[in-house]
């Protein structure tokens, strides 16, 4: 049977990952590569890489630093951050991702999702999107907002609106980021993720806010997620213990969440 | 050598990646002249099948592969969207494909979740050298909306399971392929693209 995805989640800068809480305060962990190749070895599901301050800084995609990752890791791999045109998904997907995630830029041009999705197929386009809960309003009748530029901009625009819109134009897969939970480590918000897998029929990814096991249980079964972004449980140095990818699915699979067998190691 | 088909709709580096750390010799091949040094073939894909076809058809690619692997016998590994062409016709766009493989592709009920996209096992219906590695319900990366459906159920090499019953392992005369991405599989998936490159069919 399909199993949930655990998808580690790197924020690069300068080639390294870095941790940050509700999208600040980024403290430094490890080389990207490094880190991957380590993951991968824990037997990872996947894997997701922003680079964070590409779409700051207007710049292209650290296209070495992908390189050196995907040389690592022979899980499926989406990269993000900075994604302008099809072109720039073409140098992404040649430098050896599966899947391109476009996020702030697809607000400001949505037609940027069809054109990904007509070029490289839906499958290929993961649609990541920042929400915050700001209470129900005109315009927002969900009570959540979409923001972008690394959650410092508001939109406008209602989380399950923009959703429908997105499928609609051809996303592949949907990334639910709760700003509020970003980095706390205090459970995914499954209210919004919930809602979101309702509203949409393409595979929904929980994110932002797993600090345990069950948080993560929860974000498969009562959210409605097919996937959960890990990273703060994985690596992050401020909570006191981190837990490997074997530990967490042999306890993900005592709580009758379906999941990747970890595979031993033959001779 | 083997040859991995390097289009624009197709992730050839990804395929590369993985042989390169099997220490298997290969090279991105993206012209027709350039199949004759391989010896073995690989169509990786990631896309559309009307994309990927009219994207081999550009690049001059399709004769050449139809000549290397239908008339020559080169042996031929196909990677998703590598599988879905090698039948005669797919319900994505309404495509006409290469017709190497009598049978069908077509769309996934849309009551599932679409794209099934995700790690499924897949069981063996019978033994081949190219499994030969491989354990029985094994896990493999997936992604698609669309599944082949194969007139002779004897070519079917392993089947999984998303709402309906799959072929997910596709084994006929010196052509395998496997709907799941065997490059992104991990372990299990290199397997396989290990036990490609020193089969003789």
């Amino acid at each position: 049977m399909l199993t949930k995805r655990l998808i580690a989640c790197f924020d690069v800068i300068n080639g390294r990952v870095t941790k940050a809480q509700q999208f600040q305060d980024n403290i430094d962990v490890a080389p990207a590569a490094d880190l991957a190749r380590r993951l991968y070895d824990d037997q990872i599901d996947e894997i997701i890489f922003y680079d964070i301050m590409a779409s700051a800084e207007r710049r292209m995609i650290d296209l070495p630093v992908v390189r050196s990752v995907a040389r690592e890791v022979f899980v499926p791999f989406t990269v993000g951050g900075g994604i302008r045109s099809t072109d720039d998904m073409f140098e992404v997907l040649k430098a050896g991702a599966e899947k391109i995630s476009v996020d702030s830029m697809a607000v400001r041009n949505p037609k940027i999702i069809r054109e990904g999705a007509r070029a490289f197929g839906r499958q290929c386009i993961v649609l990541s999107t920042q929400v915050k809960r700001v209470g129900k309003r005109d315009g927002i009748p969900s009570g959540y907002e979409v923001f972008i530029d690394g959650a410092r901009t508001p939109t406008g625009l209602d989380a399950l609106d923009w959703v429908r819109r997105g499928e609609e134009l051809g996303a592949g897969e949907i990334v639910v980021n709760s700003i509020d939970r970003d980095g706390t480590a205090s459970g995914y918000d499954l209210e919004i993720t919930s809602a979101i897998a309702e509203a949409v029929n393409v595979p929904i990814i929980a994110s932002g806010g797993a600090g345990t096991v069950d948080h993560i249980a929860d974000g498969l079964t009562k959210g409605g997620a097919q996937a959960a972004i890990i990273s703060s449980i994985l690596y992050s140095p401020r909570l006191d213990r981190n837990i490997g990818v074997r530990e967490l699915k042999e306890r993900l699979a005592e709580r009758e969440v379906p999941v990747r067998p970890y595979l031993e190691a033959t001779a | 050598m083997i040859g991995v088909i390097d289009y624009r709709a197709g992730n050839a580096p990804s395929v590369g990646y993985a042989l390169a750390r099997l220490r298997i010799e290969h090279e991105l091949v993206t012209k027709a002249e350039e199949l004759d040094r391989c010896d073995r073939l690989i169509l990786p894909g990631v896309g559309a099948a009307r994309a990927t076809l009219a994207s081999l058809a550009e690049s001059g690619l399709t004769g050449a592969l139809q000549r290397r692997v239908r008339d020559e016998g080169a042996p031929f590994f196909g990677i998703c969207i590598g599988l879905q062409v090698l039948f005669e016709h797919s319900a994505e766009e309404n495509t006409m494909c290469l017709g190497w493989v009598p049978g069908e592709v077509r769309r996934f009920d849309d009551s599932l979740r679409v794209p099934q996209i995700g790690w499924n096992s897949v069981h063996l219906r019978r033994d081949h050298p190219v499994t030969a590695d491989f354990p029985d319900g094994g896990y493999c990366y997936f992604v698609n909306s669309y599944y082949a459906a194969p007139a002779d159920p004897g070519v079917v090499l392993g089947e999984t399971s998303y709402g309906v019953e799959f072929c997910s392992v596709l084994a006929h005369e010196n052509i395998v392929a496997t709907q799941f991405h065997a490059e992104k599989s991990g372990e299990l998936g290199l397997r396989l693209l290990r036990a490609f490159a020193g089969w003789a069919p």
